[in-house]
């Protein structure tokens, strides 16, 4: 009986990966441990040990496959006496079904299958209409953006734990050692308090460090110099000393890490006066707004979500391409409902966007972008067509983005409204591990659904 | 104050200089006199911690200042400033929350900074100073420029965790910084001995290679030579070093504290025996560098200053209203 080697996860969030290499041919006896072949994650390259031993029956995906799925089978193995031929022949499986930048192209087809208004991709008066756009990850909109306000400013350094020798702990600063050196790009030990005290003082002299996190989840241990050294000092100094210092890093839930490594702080940071708070979903937000950052004679918090790291989307072709601070963007159209969400809420949202069309109900929707400042103009405005809120994030709902949203409409919207402004949000309690709790704790496209059908009343 | 930072390890000691250290702790002890009267008048409010007793730890290292040092410290902080060359009317208006304070009215007697006279603060937060301080060594070297960061804090603070933190990176990375321990016994109100499981502080950093020296915190010149050394020690690229200055505080922790954890015979002893300001006072009567009417003249153009201060900082405005909402970005 011959068994089927599968295609391995290698990280909690990896869904797919390349076959880079094959290290073993078909008729190949192998052992437990022998290294079948080299796996590209969009973290790492990384090697594929096995555990069963036989022979190599028939190689299923070819090297230098790309988006092969995780569980997907790769080769065969036959067990002893089997030969080759014994193996049910079978054809080797396609590669990745979508191209890179599915989201795009799925999220740009929906906008014109639909007959409501189409979806505005950048309204951003920053670039002009015409300009080329360039899928790009996420993961490459955050490089290039530190890699090309490094060029531009030599006051600029990245400071973090394995951002230089290791290219980033989540593959952020790749390259980068490379281009800037030792000087520039500085592996920190690990310790968060440390380091964070130690940036914050170099930019009151002056110099603009970007601080990557490994994950948010760390920086509780450096949340005294983020808050009281980095964000009030200009006030407390009657404004002669300041930190023009961004710390970023992957913020919220990954995949199966557990409680302590899966919570979204942007109440908490957005909480504080003194700071900005970034969160961005699309590549060009990201790109536009750590440039921003970056520049920003503030401390800025920069909140980044690893699973988003991996999507494409197109970002503007340009030398400079960089967006103002503050401001939300209607990515979407609708006089229904509106939907306000950040981050990888964003993503929630786009999908429940194209099921509610389905359903009949134009839902707008409304990518924040900026935590602090708050554009609640461009919500207001909105609830004031739609006449309905729905916020979307992932965050815990105590004291949350979408409390403080609600709170802001019930003021200045009041008699817009024609339902109650309503939250969709994490489940209040600790990050579960088992695979089945985590996908209640987290909010789902149903529950935005279920949520837009409450405040339509066509639930 | 020297200016040229490739000075030798000591500034010469001829007697302009030596008057100058003595007229500068005199002058933080007025002031510091004046200010906890101000604070018992109501005109100072919230904390207020005293560095009546420490003088001498200040004094004897800003004198080797050079225009890329920089200084930082915690809350126990108004000698720092004066000792940075810093207007001691800017200092007690803001003790008083007045507008013309060097934060406007809007730091307080924890919370003062001058970018000017490179004085980083005034932080609240026992410990957090050392990373800071280490973060600005760590300018200085990205920059290229010969400045150290005279980094001082408590034996309270030396128990932080952060501190070893930054002593690692410090140490790692070769930054330019003095960590200057100031040990004054207590931890508010707890003692070393009751604190600390190693009370020899110039010891704290063995673990990760760093120099430590232990000095007389009382005696002004010897706090001028190991400060010396230590600054030619982080110029000369080896790094940073520890000084813990042997010291006492002669008030509370802050003006609320009535530090009854001690008793008043080991205060009278060390105050009687070992005081900074007399001692050095009497040994350069001693010497022929002061004569008793020199020091008349001192004192009395320190009170007209620390009285002219007071003047100044009760009659400053207090801060506009519309200072509520500046300076909070950029």
């Amino acid at each position: 009986m011959s068994t089927e080697i599968l295609m391995p996860a290698l990280s909690p969030t990896m869904e797919e990966g390349k076959l880079a290499k094959w290290l073993v041919k078909e008729g190949d006896v192998i052992k437990s441990g022998t290294i079948l072949a080299e796996i590209e994650t969009d973290k790492a390259t990384m090697e594929f040990e096995s555990v069963d031993e036989g022979t190599i029956g028939q190689i299923l995906i070819a090297e230098g496959t790309e988006g092969v799925k995780v569980n997907a089978p790769i080769a065969t193995l036959l067990a002893d006496g089997e030969k080759a031929g014994d193996a049910p022949a079978r054809k080797p499986a396609p590669a990745a079904e979508l191209p890179k930048g599915e989201d795009h192209k799925a999220f740009a087809d929906e906008g014109t299958k639909q007959s409501g208004p189409k979806i505005v991709v950048g309204n951003d008066p920053s670039f002009p209409e015409g300009t080329e756009m360039v899928m790009t990850t996420v993961r490459d909109a955050l490089r290039d953006a530190m890699a090309e306000e490094m060029r531009r400013d030599e006051l600029v350094f990245l400071m973090g734990e394995e951002v230089a020798e290791y290219q980033g702990a989540y593959k952020i600063s790749q390259g980068m050692l490379q281009e800037f050196g030792e000087r520039r790009v500085i592996d920190t030990p690990i310790t968060e308090h440390g380091f964070a005290g130690l940036a914050v003082g170099a930019a009151f002299d002056g110099l603009k460090p970007i601080v990557e996190f490994m994950t948010w989840n760390f920086a509780m241990q450096a949340m005294d110099h983020i808050i009281n050294s980095a964000a009030k000092t200009r006030y407390m100094s009657g404004g002669q000393m300041a930190s023009p210092i961004v710390f970023r890093g992957p913020n919220g839930a990954a995949a199966r890490v557990g409680a302590q490594h899966s919570q979204d702080y942007s109440s908490w940071y957005a909480h504080v006066p003194g700071m900005k708070v970034i969160a961005p979903y699309f590549a060009a937000d990201a790109k536009g707004l750590l440039k921003a950052a970056i520049r920003d004679p503030n401390p800025v918090i920069f909140l980044e979500n690893e699973i988003v790291y991996s999507k494409s989307f197109p970002v503007p072709k340009l030398d400079d391409f960089v967006l103002p601070i503050g401001k939300a963007r209607v990515v979407r159209e609708g006089k229904d409902v509106t939907l306000v969400s950040y981050s990888i809420g964003v993503g929630l949202c786009l999908e429940a966007v194209e099921k509610l069309a389905e359903m009949g109900i134009d839902a707008e929707l409304i990518d924040l972008r900026s935590l602090r400042p708050l554009d609640t103009g461009t919500v207001i405005e909105s609830v004031k067509k739609t006449n309905r809120i729905v916020t979307v994030e992932q965050a815990w709902p105590v004291c949350s983005i979408g409390a403080h949203i609600a709170a802001v409409v019930a003021l200045e919207a009041f008699d817009y409204l024609d339902a109650p402004p309503t939250r969709v949000n994490g489940k209040d309690v600790p990050m579960p591990y088992a695979a089945n709790l985590e996908k209640l704790a987290l909010p789902t496209v149903d529950d935005v659904i279920a949520a837009v059908k409450s405040v339509t009343y066509k639930a | 104050m020297s200016t040229n930072a490739k000075s030798p390890a000591s500034p010469p000691r001829n007697s302009e200089s030596l008057k100058k250290l003595y007229s500068d702790m005199l002058m933080i002890r007025r002031f510091e006199e004046r200010a906890g009267q101000l604070y018992g008048m109501g005109l100072i409010g919230g904390f207020c911690h005293l560095y009546i007793g420490q003088e001498a730890v200040v004094v004897g290292m800003q004198a080797h200042v050079g225009p890329n040092d920089q200084s930082i410290t915690a809350y126990r902080d108004h000698g720092h400033m004066l000792a940075a060359d810093i207007d001691p009317n800017a200092v007690m208006a803001e003790l008083t929350g007045r507008s013309t304070g060097l934060s406007r009215g809007k730091g307080g007697s924890m919370h003062m900074f001058s970018s000017e006279k490179k004085f980083y603060g005034g932080h609240g937060i026992v410990g957090a100073q050392v990373p800071l301080g280490t973060g600005l060594a760590f300018a200085n070297k990205y920059r290229g420029n010969d400045g150290v960061c005279l980094t001082y804090f408590g034996d309270g603070a030396s128990n932080q965790g952060q501190v070893y933190e930054a002593f690692n990176m410090a140490e790692l990375w070769k930054l330019p910084v003095v960590y200057i321990i100031e040990n004054n016994q207590y931890a508010m109100g707890t003692s070393v001995a009751r604190s600390s499981a190693l009370t020899d502080f110039s010891k704290r950093g063995v673990s990760f290679n760093i120099p430590g020296i232990q000095v007389d915190g009382m005696d002004v010149e010897k706090v001028m030579e190991a400060g010396g050394e230590a600054i030619a020690h982080c110029r000369a690229g080896k790094g940073p070093i520890i000084l813990e200055m042997k010291t006492y505080r002669y008030r509370g922790h802050s003006m609320s504290d009535p530090a009854k954890y001690r008793t008043k015979e080991e205060l009278t002893e060390i105050r009687e025996k070992r005081d900074p300001i007399e001692n050095f006072g009497r040994k350069l009567l001693d010497g022929g560098v002061l004569t008793e009417q020199d020091m008349k003249a001192i004192d009395t153009d320190i009170k007209a200053r620390v009285v002219a201060s007071a003047e100044f900082a009760t009659q400053s405005p207090e801060p506009g209203v519309e200072e509520l909402y500046t300076d909070i970005y950029a």
